[in-house]
């Protein structure tokens, strides 16, 4: 790929206007995409592909490689809807372009979904966490985002527009393959919505890397339990990254805590059936059996650092 | 020289000269200069790790718009195959023109085929993928097992193994057989009364340095071409260069930029030679510059080695025999370290019976350059493992172990000479004695000791030292400063001459502006340069007191020289250096002072590590919790930045035991080329890094001092690797010891 | 394809230039502004050596088109400190013997630099997560992590006094 035209609407509406001119008649490849004609843009030939871009990280990357394809950047970051981030009585709703460092440091966010900060606090390094936003980090859908499983342990979803209008998809179904997702061309991913956890809720993502920082994720887990009163866990989402083609939601690994004390057991069986959820390839990241292995490891620590953060929010 | 110096100087943590220049960003490295007119140059390289090139056809490139100029192995065929010196490995010009550029075969992934000179960086990049060509594609020897198989495919047809004298007659992978030993293993192993033996496995492991290989050149036909790079040693690229493209030296100016990292893996040349034959061919100054993917694909790893060593100790702990097999990878043409590997193997201990075996090897694999102790850390790994198994077997403290059977002056090594003063035991004295020994270990953690021993070199060193009228001076010298050396020549000269540093501006002059000088290699700069420094400094001032001498009408003799001063021993005068320069008019013109040298008397550095980890026994990873260095520096001339060296070897030896290797997949191609997959330390993977100078003075250098660049590479690779095995439990003999290696290792082990 | 005109500020000088629209922001700095302290260590937002400030964020230039600087604020190795006085950072890296070849140096102070504005008092541990994608391949961290940590303290004095 290489980018030969920048564009950077302003509103939502823009944005939809621009995509929606151009044609959608060859199916994209990356769902991020649209195939652009000559006469959406002036600055686009009939080759060219439009390619969505919030933070980059990932997609300046991409246009670096050999590939010579044209490509029409839409930078997302002058569209102020798609930048705020708003934390109410209700839940959370993100824009999706806002920089993981920007929404670490918002007010309260910590406190209601720790899991989905600390996975934001993941991506990269510092530098790349001022230009990386977990809009990008989901469309990009890679099996090894680190915000897919926290945010699909969260229940998060998909607030989707384009030119016909809105549709809600749940984070789990929003990725669909290695790098695919549901976005089709002409669509846009207008916001993250999650609701707030109830009392006695709380999320955990942990993710295991070689070093300490700056790799990509091995395997990942991002947990969410609710307990009651007494301590019974009433409901759980358990999910795993980089074990699958997509981030996996784990219902038998729900199963086995709901019900329990999340007591050493249930923590365990959660891990045992995360791990047999689990379809890993092995690659330079690690081998298949060892990331088998190390899911069901975090998926017990995640589970444990969740119930600690449940029980002091009761 | 006499055992305690009182210095002015040395000793203190002056500023460095070239700092300021290096924390505003202005500081020029060899991607960071431009001419007028210049055109960009590319590599198309090759997507096969062992194939034939049947057919290239670069016609189509050479038609596009803003190319000026291709360049293939055509442009080297009249290049010989004659031995070639420089650097830190031994090669010969058709195999450096052979990896610089690909003759009939392609021999690794990232291998250079073709290169191309055009208007911008994306037009060259547009016209390398018009380039066509046909492969033939082979099978890949990617193993030193493999490559060593009767039935291996062959890299090369003409390539037979030299054993000491003889040659072989048939073709092989493996390029020599060495040979070193002494006494007689065999008595040494019957004396014993335990034996501990093992194979182990180092991958091969990459320099790492932040800047990417870079060039600027400029062909002219008068005889001014020039070469502006990032180069641990301008004179070697001068003589390569001017070699392979068959020009007199004096044709050819070599000016080292400032050099951003290259722990060996930038004695050699890749780009330069290129360049100049694209700027020869267009009439125009090239830049190229690599990228990450071509620095790990294309330039020289240090090798991956397989190893066997056996050892025999009496049960007083006294070792009796210490025998070794070690192959070692050289990447696609023949001069891996693996000589170095046998040298150094043992020579930390005093034993008189022991015999080594080294085999050179050619795989499908990125040629290997020096990498920081070149050969060392992979022989050493496997000795001082087993020395820590010894100890643990005997019930002794594995540095009380080290000491009873430690080298020291006098001890026969396996190459030859008998070990002048070295500082092993003041280095084990001080690691038994360091805070950090002293401390307990808790559950899940384990301790690692290990002793490491590098030769260090002297060589060829050039240096002028010119005086200004107001006293201050310029220090010219040779060696590219890689690490902070300018502040040494700038303190040792200063102790020299009597004045202060600050008056003295070091630089690295061109191969034009100074005399010839060796590399920045081999732990060779502040000893073997600083003596040419030192040397010049005292041209300086038997200049000056001559001048002081003809004004007072005393002889030469009759003039003392104290603090940088002029003092007639026959009366009152005094004459400051100041004002010697500023009168020199009147006394035969401003004052140069020179030293040019070939080095002897480099005094080896020994190093002794001590690392605790803790491991995550569900997960295998391993998190270093205290770590100490300790290392004979001779003298320490500017403290902080001797600490900085064993810090910084500490560390790249922490990677390279724990998660640095090549990733090859089956066909032979890298998948790891880049900071993502090959995992350097980064800073929230270490803890401070407790430094311990010990100074055991090197008697042939004026102020003691010893190389101290390698020797802290060695010992982390068994400090780190024993303790893993000491946390585990469990036998270690592959590195690195990622966290799946280690969780196997747990799971084994039951 | 045809280059677009960009209006920046960079060190708080109001700058234009013609860039194309692959070009990174790395590549602008370097190659068209001759701003060659931004150093290129891989180009993929991995080493840090690139490092400087949009709008005041910390990022990786390898990580930006050359476009997006319009209207935005870039902060590179040539606006810290002055041209006759270092800025505390600087001076810190320089008395620890914080670098070595130096080529990662401006990156790193830069980083520091937005380390201390976001968290004047850090732990070690919190510099070294911090700096964690700034790779130096020499040093072994630790004088820069001293050198971070003193100037922290400097700046905390240095605030105090003024206070």
């Amino acid at each position: 790929m290489a980018v030969v035209a920048y564009n950077a609407p302003q509103s939502v509406e823009e944005a939809i206007d621009l995509l929606a001119t151009l044609s959608a008649t060859s199916a994209a490849t990356s769902a991020a995409t649209s195939s652009a004609t000559s006469a959406a843009t002036s600055l686009a030939t009939s080759t060219t592909r439009a390619r969505l871009m919030a933070g980059g990280t990932d997609l300046i990357i991409q246009t670096k490689s050999q590939s010579t394809e044209p490509v029409l950047v839409v930078d997302l970051k002058h569209i102020a809807e798609m930048m705020s981030c708003d934390l109410g009585a209700a839940g959370l709703s993100l824009g999706p372009s806002m920089c993981c460092a920007e929404f670490t440091a918002q007010a309260g966010v910590r406190d209601v979904y720790p899991g989905l900060v600390e996975a934001a606090d993941l991506i990269g390094s510092t530098q790349v966490q001022g230009r990386a936003s977990i809009g990008g980090n989901l469309c990009n859908s890679s099996p090894a985002a680190d915000t897919i499983p926290a945010l699909i342990a969260v229940g998060a979803q998909c607030l989707i527009v384009s030119a016909k209008g809105e549709r809600t998809v749940a984070v789990e179904d929003f990725v669909t393959g290695v790098g695919r997702n549901c976005l089709q061309p002409g669509e846009l991913l207008k916001r993250i919505l999650i609701h707030r956890p109830a009392a006695g809720s709380r999320d955990a993502y942990l993710r295991f890397i070689p070093r300490t920082e700056m790799d990509i994720a091995v395997a990942g887990a991002g947990v969410s339990v609710t307990l009651d009163q007494q301590g019974i866990c009433t409901a759980a989402r358990v999910a795993i990254g980089a074990v699958a083609p997509t981030a996996l939601l784990v219902a038998q690994a729900a199963a086995a805590l709901v019900g329990t004390r999340l007591d050493e057991a249930a923590v365990a069986a959660a891990g045992a059936a995360a791990a047999a959820a689990a379809s890993p390839i092995t690659d330079r990241r690690g081998t298949a059996d060892y990331r088998r292995q190390i899911v069901a490891v975090l998926v017990k620590r995640a589970t444990n650092i969740a119930k600690q953060r449940a029980q002091a929010s009761l | 020289m006499s055992e305690a110096q009182n210095f002015k100087y040395i000793g203190r943590n002056t500023i460095r000269p070239d700092g300021f220049d290096k924390v505003t960003g202005r500081a020029n490295y060899g991607a960071d200069l431009t001419l007028p007119g210049m055109l960009w140059g590319k590599i198309l390289r090759s997507p096969h790790a062992h194939a034939n090139i049947k057919r290239l056809d670069t016609s189509k490139a050479e038609a596009l718009a803003g190319v000026h100029a291709v360049a293939t192995f055509a442009d080297f065929s009249a290049v010989g195959d004659e031995a070639i010196e420089g650097g830190e490995g031994s090669s010969t010009l058709l195999d450096l023109a052979r990896n610089i550029l690909a003759r009939d075969k392609v021999l690794y992934h990232g291998h250079a085929v073709v290169a191309i000179a055009a208007k911008t960086a994306a037009i060259a990049e547009q016209a390398l993928a018009l380039v066509e060509i046909d492969y033939e594609i082979l099978t890949p020897v990617l193993d030193v097992r493999t490559a060593m198989a009767a039935d291996a495919p062959l890299l090369h047809n003409d390539l037979y193994t030299q054993n000491g004298a003889d040659k072989a007659t048939t073709p092989s992978n493996v390029a020599a057989r060495h040979e070193f030993k002494m006494g007689d293993v065999a008595a040494g192993f019957a004396a014993a009364e335990i034996i501990v033996e093992r194979e182990f496995y180092t991958p091969t492991a990459h320099q790492g340095y932040i800047e990417p290989h870079a060039c600027t050149v400029r062909f002219d036909k008068d005889g001014q071409s020039m070469v502006w790079c990032s180069t641990q040693g301008h004179f070697d690229v001068r003589a390569s260069t001017a070699r392979l493209l068959g020009m007199e030296l004096g044709k050819l100016k070599v000016i080292a930029s400032e050099i951003g990292g290259g722990f060996g893996g930038k004695t050699t040349v890749y780009l330069e030679p290129v360049a100049l034959i694209l700027s020869r061919k267009s009439g125009r100054p090239v830049k190229m510059v690599m990228n990450r993917d071509e620095v790990f694909k294309a330039t020289g790893p240090g090798s991956a080695s397989r190893s066997w060593i056996k050892l025999g100790a009496k049960k007083d702990g006294t070792i009796t025999a210490m025998q070794g097999s070690l192959a070692y990878e050289a990447g696609a043409f023949k001069g891996s370290p693996v000589m170095m590997g046998c040298m150094t193997a043992f020579t930390p201990y005093a034993v008189p019976n022991m015999l080594i075996e080294g085999f050179d090897v050619v795989v499908n694999k990125a040629k290997v350059a020096a990498y920081r102790a070149p050969g060392a850390p992979q022989a050493e790994f496997a000795v001082e493992m087993l020395v820590n198994e010894l100890a643990l077997k005997l019930g002794r403290d594995p540095i009380d172990l080290r000491l009873q059977n430690a080298a020291k002056e006098g001890t026969q090594t396996i190459y030859g000479p008998k070990l002048k003063r070295v500082g092993l035991v003041e280095c084990l004295e001080a690691a038994r004695d360091s805070k950090h020994y002293q401390q307990a270990l808790a559950a899940n953690q384990g301790r690692g000791v290990a002793a490491g021993f590098w030769f260090n070199v002297g060589g060829q060193s050039s240096v002028t030292i010119n005086m200004n009228p107001d006293g201050t001076g310029t220090i010219v010298e040779g060696s590219p400063d890689i690490g902070g050396s300018r502040a040494s020549m700038q303190m040792m000269a200063a102790e020299a001459l009597g004045i202060a540093p600050a008056l003295l501006k070091p630089i690295i002059g061109d191969t034009e502006n100074v005399a010839f000088s060796a590399g920045t290699g081999g732990s060779r700069t502040t000893f073997a340069t600083g003596m040419a420094v030192i040397e010049a400094a005292e041209d300086v001032v038997r200049q000056m007191k001559q001048r002081a001498a003809s004004m007072w009408n005393v002889t030469a003799e009759q003039v003392d020289w104290v603090d940088g001063v002029a003092v007639n021993t026959a009366g009152e005068d005094r004459l400051s250096l100041a004002s010697i320069c500023a009168g020199a008019d009147r006394t035969g013109g401003q004052i140069s002072g020179r030293g040019n040298i070939n080095a002897r008397g480099a005094g080896p550095s020994f190093a002794v590590h001590v690392c605790d980890v803790a491991v995550d026994q569900e997960t295998g990873k391993v998190d270093i919790v205290r770590y100490t260095a300790v290392q004979d520096a001779g003298k320490a001339i500017h403290p902080a930045y001797v600490e900085g060296q064993f810090q910084g070897g500490a560390v790249q030896g922490i990677g390279w035991a724990l998660n640095e290797e090549y990733v090859y997949g089956a066909s032979g191609l890298l998948e790891n080329a880049g900071f993502l997959d090959y995992r350097i330390p980064v800073a929230s993977d270490l803890p401070m890094i407790d430094a311990i100078i010990v100074e055991v003075p090197n008697n042939f250098h004026p102020y003691g001092v010893r190389g101290v660049g390698e020797s802290g590479i060695i010992p982390p690779l068994a400090a780190v690797g024993y303790a893993v095995e000491n946390a585990i439990g469990a036998a270690v003999t592959d590195l690195p010891l990622s966290p799946p290696r280690v969780l196997q290792l747990v799971q084994d082990r039951g | 394809m045809a280059k677009l005109h960009i209006s920046t500020s960079i060190n708080g000088e109001a700058t234009e230039f013609l860039c194309e629209p692959h070009a990174t922001l790395l590549d602008v700095l370097r190659n068209d502004l001759q701003l060659t302290g931004t150093k290129e260590g891989c180009g993929s937002g991995d080493c840090g050596a690139c490092s400087v400030t949009v709008d005041g964020r910390l990022t990786c230039a390898c990580l930006v088109l050359g476009v997006e600087a319009q209207g935005r604020e870039i902060g590179t190795i040539e606006g810290v400190g002055s041209s006759d006085k270092l800025s505390v950072i600087q001076e810190k890296f320089l008395e620890h013997a914080a670098l070595q070849c130096g080529i990662c140096t401006p990156g790193l102070i830069v980083s520091t630099q937005a380390l201390l504005q976001q968290n004047p008092d850090p732990s070690e541990e919190q510099a070294r997560y911090f700096l964690a994608g700034n790779l130096c391949r020499c040093t072994g961290y630790d004088k820069i992590i001293r050198a971070v940590l003193d100037a922290a303290a400097t700046l905390r004095a240095e605030q105090q006094g003024a206070a």
